[in-house]
């Protein structure tokens, strides 16, 4: 499938760009996703941390992705 | 109550979201543009949100206050957008029928909210620029 990822703050700086598309076989999950975003993108590595949201909410590494979910990248977030 | 501005916040009228004749107290927390960090001066923030997601979680830590405390009323308001020095970010209002709470509330709301809320500001210099807390 392919995936319309979302990216803000240091997290869109790094791919370059406020959306990408990556594409996942079917099935796959979050952590899949965060996997080959840090092969192809290295400096993600050096985050102090970071979340996937899908569908508006924190999801975990196990939640299976849809190519019609909103997948978006959460670095450190850094309000207030 | 909850929003994400990208227009200065109205002081007053948060704080008359949460007014109540049940409730003997009011805390307010301002969150400001300070002028450096770490001894480095600051020419402005610019602050970004997942403006939807953003929403949803400070509700979340509102409905979270509300299942600690007393809370009458709750708001959180938080700007994004290009802020300079002493501007305002953030407001948290919460009124409770005594001060303990609302000040407990209060904390409870904006450490929670640089912990959970998908929003982010650059600290820009005249030398450049650093995302906040991006790196360990």
């Amino acid at each position: 499938m392919e995936l319309n990822i979302i990216a803000f703050g240091i997290a869109k700086d790094i791919l370059g760009s406020s959306q990408v598309q990556v594409s996942l076989a079917d099935g796959k999950t979050v952590g899949d996703l965060l996997e080959q975003l840090k092969a192809s993108y290295q400096d993600f590595e050096r985050l102090a941390s970071l979340f996937v949201a899908v569908n508006e909410e924190y999801a975990s590494n196990e939640t299976i992705l849809s190519a019609t979910d909103e997948v978006v990248l959460i670095p450190p977030v850094s309000g207030g | 109550m909850t929003s994400i501005t990208h227009k200065s916040i109205d002081l007053q009228s948060v704080i008359e979201a949460v007014q109540s004749p049940k409730c003997g107290a009011i805390d307010v927390f301002i969150g400001t543009v300070r002028e450096q960090t770490k001894g480095k001066a600051v020419l402005r923030l610019d602050f970004e949100a997942y403006e939807p997601m953003a929403i949803k979680e400070m509700q979340k830590i509102i409905d979270r206050a509300h299942a600690q405390w007393p809370i009458e009323k709750m708001t959180i308001v938080h700007r994004v957008g290009s802020l300079a020095i002493g501007e305002v970010a953030v407001v948290i209002a919460v009124s409770t029928p005594h001060r303990a709470a609302s000040f407990a509330a209060c904390q409870f709301a904006i450490d929670t909210l640089k912990e959970t809320v998908p929003i982010w500001k650059k600290e820009i210099f005249e030398d450049g620029e650093v995302w906040v807390a991006a790196h360990p």
